[in-house]
């Protein structure tokens, strides 16, 4: 009699994605501690630093300018009827500075910035990986994640909360032309209405939190590039995978900052 | 009972004249074991070819030379110093020796011919005055043949001369030891020709050591000293390019027999 074979079934793994999402915590929280260690550590990549530092904020100002205009002035257009209903027009100019500035700019810029340069450095550093340059920076005895790295999230850490800040002011410009094209109100009426309404516990904390939006912007990019596996397409994958968890994580931190803020004060 | 020296500690084994010692080496990735015990050395002023066919470990293997990879098992020594355990520092000190000409060239791409040679320059020659860091690099490039190509980006050179730059990046730091990764894979007869003989120029006019990948058995023959041919994660025969041609080894053979 012919015997029996018996095949074995492939194993199954319970949870895939479970174990891929604890091993990318892992690696994730590794490259986070090798950056704080080696940030403080000379030698100090100055140019690079003051290169990325141009490339990440003054070549998004453009970008940052259009967006921020257009919430000021869609978020006054929209607002404004129902103000009047209530006959509270002349809250505008506050109420569109406090959102802006506590919420709206910090938010969307950082997601504008997180779609431009955190898929940037991640596709820029997904491609050195995948032609060996960041090989060839480590064979010739340079640390390419001082170089590669440090800067890049240190620029990014530093030029956020500077580009929120712009989009805060063009915003404001925004809500001003957007009041005025149904009505007539003077320049300095409404910025010295939108200023006032303004408090330092509406800048600090938003301010605050655009460090950590940045900082996670330029990580995410970096983490992702620079762990690219081999082949194009991971460059692709890399850009695509840091916007995503970019504007995930800015969102998380959004919500946790909010809670946080309202915790305080 | 007295240890063979296959079995010696690499510290314990003193010839002056062998810089590159590699005993025992193993690496894997996931199941596939690529190196089941390499044992090779490379003896000052030598340029050993390594031969191999395509997926076999070459690059691998000088890939551990310089830590690129992590063996599993073995011990690696490059100019004496046994690099398992060596700190970031005192391996980039070492690293600085050895110079490494990768496959694609590994240019930066987003800086010029003469920043991707002042890169490495400015890192580690701070005390280089500009005059002397620019007749540096246009010596460099002289002996590479390429001293017009100083500004142009790297997006705007060919492959031979990329591999050309790439070869002048490596060397701006005056290695002791060159390790060439498939130095003529893609390029044409001709500018493969040149490349081979400027490995050879590099060897006798800088007297470097030399560990070259390739399954190109023209650059074999015109730079090799000495041959290694790998099979199966091992060295399966050794030998000078004669001696190997004339191997009745099937394996041995079927390099030659293209």
């Amino acid at each position: 009699m012919k015997p029996k074979t018996i095949i074995a079934e492939p194993r199954r793994e319970l949870f895939p994605g479970l174990k891929s999402a604890f091993a990318n915590t892992g690696e994730a929280t590794v490259f986070a501690l090798r950056f704080f260690k080696e940030v403080f550590v000379p030698p100090y990549e100055w140019k690079e630093l003051l290169k990325q530092c141009f490339k990440i904020g003054y070549k998004s100002l453009t970008l940052v300018a259009i967006t921020g205009f257009i919430m000021g002035l869609v978020l006054t257009l929209q607002s404004r009827p129902t103000m009047a209903e209530f006959g509270a027009e002349s809250w505008i100019p506050g109420m569109v500075s406090i959102s802006l500035v506590r919420e709206i700019a910090p938010v969307i810029t950082a997601l504008i910035c997180a779609g431009k340069i955190s898929s940037g450095i991640g596709a820029e550093l997904g491609s050195m990986k995948v032609t060996e340059q960041i090989d060839a920076m480590e064979v010739s005895g340079i640390n390419p994640f001082k170089y590669l790295v440090v800067t890049r999230i240190v620029a990014a850490t530093l030029m956020i909360p500077l580009l929120v800040i712009f989009a805060d002011a063009v915003g404001i410009v925004g809500s001003y032309i957007g009041i005025n094209i149904n009505g007539d109100v003077s320049m300095r009426r409404f910025f010295a209405q939108a200023v006032n309404s303004l408090d330092f516990i509406d800048l600090i904390p938003a301010t605050i939190k655009t460090f950590f939006f940045g900082f996670f912007i330029g990580f995410i990019g970096c983490f992702k590039g620079y762990n690219a596996a081999q082949g194009t397409e991971s460059v692709g994958k890399a850009a695509n995978s840091a916007v995503v968890t970019a504007s995930l994580g800015i969102f998380i931190m959004d919500m946790l900052a909010v809670q946080i803020t309202d915790f305080l004060y | 009972m007295i240890l063979t020296e296959r079995y010696l500690p690499i510290t314990q084994q003193k010839n002056a004249d062998d810089v590159i010692i590699i005993k025992n080496l193993h690496k894997s990735f996931g199941s596939n074991a690529v190196l089941n015990g390499i044992d090779l050395t490379v003896e000052k002023g030598e340029n050993l070819v390594v031969l191999g066919k395509s997926g076999s470990g070459k690059s691998v293997l000088i890939k551990c030379l310089v830590a690129l990879i992590t063996p599993d098992e073995g011990e690696i020594s490059v100019l004496g110093t046994p690099i398992d355990g060596l700190n970031y520092s005192a391996l980039n000190a070492l690293r600085i020796k050895v110079g490494f000409l990768f496959q694609t060239a590994a240019l930066y791409d987003s800086m010029t011919v003469a920043e991707n040679l002042a890169f490495p320059l400015k890192r580690h020659f701070k005390n280089l005055t500009d005059k002397e860091r620019e007749d540096r690099i246009k010596a460099v490039l002289d002996d590479v043949g390429l001293v017009e190509a100083i500004d142009k980006m790297p997006s705007e050179l060919s492959g031979g001369m990329r591999k050309r730059i790439g070869l002048a990046r490596t060397l701006i730091l005056e290695p002791e030891i060159v390790l060439y990764d498939e130095p003529t894979t893609g390029l044409d007869t001709i500018t493969s020709r040149e490349i081979s003989e400027l490995i050879v120029d590099i060897q006798q006019k800088r007297k470097t050591t030399a560990i070259i990948i390739t399954h190109d058995m023209a650059c074999a023959r015109l730079t090799s000293d000495r041959i290694a041919v790998l099979n199966e994660g091992v060295i399966h025969a050794e030998g000078t390019y004669n001696e190997l041609e004339q191997s009745k080894d099937k394996w041995v053979q079927s390099f030659f027999n293209v």
